[in-house]
């Protein structure tokens, strides 16, 4: 790893995909970039991987409902039949029409929760985290992208210059 | 530059902003300090919330004899507000999750305070049964859970316990959802205050969010999955508050409309407590530039249309009840019989108010205009909250049993509940509107340029259709620049001009002295004769007008000058080779 890296910051979300593409195109590595909002197709000039994050709110998804029919068929079937209403309470399969709305509530519950929970723990997001966007204009209207320093440091300036960043930073180690 | 929007589209952003203006537009109520009239309206829900939360201690302490209910109409003011209150909830997990489905880019000017009413409103809701049960402390009982009574479970075949499962499930959602998607705006203000608790405090409610790459990625792929979730769980729930009637015997309720209709119903009751409170806030709260016409016009076509819903299954429910000839369908909430009644009012009032004054919105003048707007959404939050009196109460104050039919009046404690539970909800509302940043700002930011009115103004427009495309831009822009340029010619033309007019001055005295050449009399001399003269400078002595030896002998130091300024070519020259004396020479 570089001791040292390059913080360029940008004003503008098209100015910072050309940037990014233009970094990319030089081969240099970028550590990182900061955004005030989602700003689309950066993360594929990035190269960043597609998230997998909604596969496994499928399979959050498919445990909630596995989840619920075990615990309707142990409470309403084995443990404890009781005739309500005159309803079929030996025979799960003749019962479960009665059980969808839990079956498909406790589907979205186990999906969504369990989703959000994953996208905070890959994220390193939760209460008493501290933030680490190392400039705190990234959170209102402007863009830095961070690019580390390999011996190259001033062909790497220029290069970001000319890329249109309006403030170029040197940071010892981070 | 997010998506493409056409050109011809309403800009969903006015005022010329750029993203540093959304912020500060969107820090701006938290930052500031409260007016009054915060102050006077937050007092006033406050004490109504305290009120309500006496009356609601009275009725724990006492037993659920101090309401109003009676052995007929054992369910009355309490699910009516109960259903109201959900209904109400349903609005704002249908701006964010089914409008971001649809992609329908103004839902983020209002998705933040719809989906926060939602979740306040949700809590009102849940308020009712658990107060209901009579005995709060065993609340608990309706979870799933072991406990001290035996093997005793829940039973999974009743609705009511459906509902426990769907109303849980949406607000524990929602409020994920909610809160998943505040937590970059959070870090906005965290990064902008400059008071050290501020700080600290919405440090610890952004969760550390640092807007990397890798994290939004991830963060538009949750919204949308979320949405994808949310959009069944929010018509499921809806539909499961109305299994609680619809699955009954009770005639008026046992209805197989009722799941459809009682979500056309919530979205219906919940746009128009959106449109209530936004049209407010955006005033208060100076988010003009945010909650657009456009906005509150679209909001209204939602509430035209599942007005119309509503109305045709009221419609259906009347004719139906009518063509079973069933005496018992002559009572029920929709029939000839309740709109002449004891409860000729309440059927009246639900009527006009959801199906008569909301067809209004038919006229575009109307549901543009924000007097009408609010006053149209009034009616219906207070015909909705009859719709479900009228489900309830009418529909049980007759029965099978004729010596059973009774009456319903809402005891003091009945009402002080609602009005508690309307004053909390307010003060959770206003609450928010100081501490929250109550447009989703990230979204905002990134449909600015596709939907923000200066950008609107650069879009090109190839079929001219565009009102908002300023035509000519191009031309304006550059207008000045010319009208400069075209200055300058003129004065570098002005400066010229005198010079050619001297030149023709210069030429006529030169004339005057050495005389004029008439070719018609008099023939033209080979001035190249004359050293210094070569055929360039004859052609221009000819151009002048110097054609003869006789012109040329009688040219002094004075005409030798003048020549010189009008060729400017080798002065002195004429002079140092003695023009006029060689001429002499060869005149003779």
């Amino acid at each position: 790893m570089s001791s040292k890296v390059i913080h360029a910051l940008y004003d503008d979300d098209e100015v910072l995909i050309s940037a990014v593409k233009e970094v990319k195109a030089a081969h240099h590595h970028i550590e990182e970039v900061f955004t005030p909002f989602p700003v689309h197709g950066l993360d594929h000039a990035m190269g960043l991987a597609p998230t997998k994050i909604a596969i496994t709110a499928f399979m959050y998804g498919v445990t909630g409902l596995s989840f619920s029919i075990w615990f309707l068929y142990l409470i309403m079937i084995k443990e404890w039949p009781q005739n309500i209403g005159g309803k079929p309470s030996f025979s799960f399969a003749e019962n479960m029409p009665a059980f969808v709305p839990i079956m498909f509530e406790m589907t979205v519950f186990f999906a969504a929760h369990l989703m959000v929970i994953t996208f905070y723990m890959r994220s390193k997001i939760w209460p008493f985290q501290t933030a680490s966007n190392p400039d705190p204009r990234t959170t209102d209207d402007k863009f830095l992208m961070e690019v580390a320093v390999d011996g190259n440091e001033s062909e790497l300036t220029s290069l970001l210059e000319k890329t249109g960043a309006i403030e170029i930073t040197v940071k010892e180690n981070h | 530059m997010g998506h493409y929007e056409a050109p011809i589209r309403e800009p969903i952003i006015v005022g010329d902003k750029t993203y540093h203006d959304v912020t500060v537009d969107v820090a701006a109520a938290i930052e500031g300090k409260a007016n009054k009239n915060w102050w006077i309206a937050f007092t006033v829900a406050l004490i109504a919330m305290l009120w309500g939360f006496g009356a609601i201690a009275y009725t724990i302490g006492t037993g659920i004899g101090v309401w109003g209910l009676n052995n007929k109409i054992n369910w009355a003011w309490d699910i009516t507000n109960f259903v109201w209150w959900v209904g109400i909830g349903h609005a704002g997990t249908l701006i964010s999750a089914v409008l971001l489905l649809f992609r329908q880019k103004w839902r983020m000017g209002i998705n933040r305070s719809a989906e926060a009413m939602t979740i306040f409103a949700v809590f009102q809701a849940g308020l009712f049964p658990m107060i209901h049960m009579g005995r709060i402390w065993n609340a608990f009982y309706t979870l799933p859970i072991p406990n001290q009574l035996g093997s005793l479970w829940v039973n999974f075949n009743s609705p009511l316990l459906w509902d426990v499962f769907a109303i849980s499930t949406y607000l524990s959602v929602s409020l994920v959802f909610w809160w998943t998607g505040l937590l970059p705006d959070f870090a906005m203000i965290r990064d902008r205050a400059t008071k050290p608790f501020q700080k600290k405090i919405y440090s610890l409610l952004s969760f550390g969010w640092s807007g990397r790459a890798k994290d939004w990625q991830r963060f538009e792929e949750v919204s949308l999955v979320l949405a994808g979730l949310a959009t069944p769980l929010v018509l499921s729930v809806h539909t499961i508050v109305s299994f609680d009637f619809a699955t009954s015997v009770i005639p008026g309720w046992h209805s197989t409309v009722y799941p459809p209709y009682f979500v056309a119903g919530a979205v219906f009751s919940g746009f128009a407590m959106v449109q209530t409170l936004l049209l407010i806030m955006r005033k208060v709260s100076n988010l003009e530039d945010y909650i657009t016409r456009v906005h509150i016009e679209n909001m209204n076509k939602v509430i035209l249309v599942t007005g119309c819903i509503v109305a045709v299954a009221y419609g259906s429910e009347f004719f139906v009840g009518w063509y079973t000839g069933s005496s018992y369908e002559d009572f029920t909430y929709l029939s000839w019989g309740a709109a002449t009644g004891p409860y000729w009012w309440a059927f009246w009032a639900l009527i006009i108010c959801n199906s008569v004054i909301p067809q209004l919105l038919w006229f575009k003048k109307i549901r543009t205009n924000y007097i009408w707007t609010f006053v149209i959404a009034i009616f219906i939050n207070i015909g909705m909250w009859f719709e479900r009196f009228d489900i309830i109460v009418i529909n049980l104050s007759r029965g099978h049993l004729p010596s059973t039919w009774a009456m319903f009046s809402p005891s003091f404690i009945d009402v002080s509940i609602f009005l508690g539970t309307i004053g909390f909800f307010f003060v959770l509302f206003l609450l928010y509107a100081r501490t929250f940043p109550v447009i989703a700002q990230a979204e905002v930011k990134s449909i600015l340029k596709s939907s923000g009115n200066n950008y609107k103004r650069l879009m090109p427009d190839p079929h001219g259709h565009s009102k908002y495309y300023e035509k000519n831009r191009i031309e304006k822009a550059v207008e000045p620049i010319i009208k400069e340029v075209k200055e300058e010619i003129k004065e570098v033309v002005e400066d010229v001009k005198p010079e050619a007019t001297d030149n023709d001055s210069k030429t006529n005295s030169l004339l005057d002295k050495l005389g004029s050449f008439d070719s018609s009399t008099q023939k033209a001399d080979d001035l190249k004769k004359v050293k210094g003269i070569g055929p360039k400078m004859e052609a221009t002595l000819n151009q002048i007008g110097i054609f003869t030896f006789a012109q040329v002998s009688k040219m002094t130091k004075n005409e030798y000058d003048l020549l010189d300024s009008i060729t400017g070519s080798f002065p002195g020259r004429a002079e140092r080779d003695d023009w006029a004396g060689q001429a002499n020479k060869f005149k003779s």
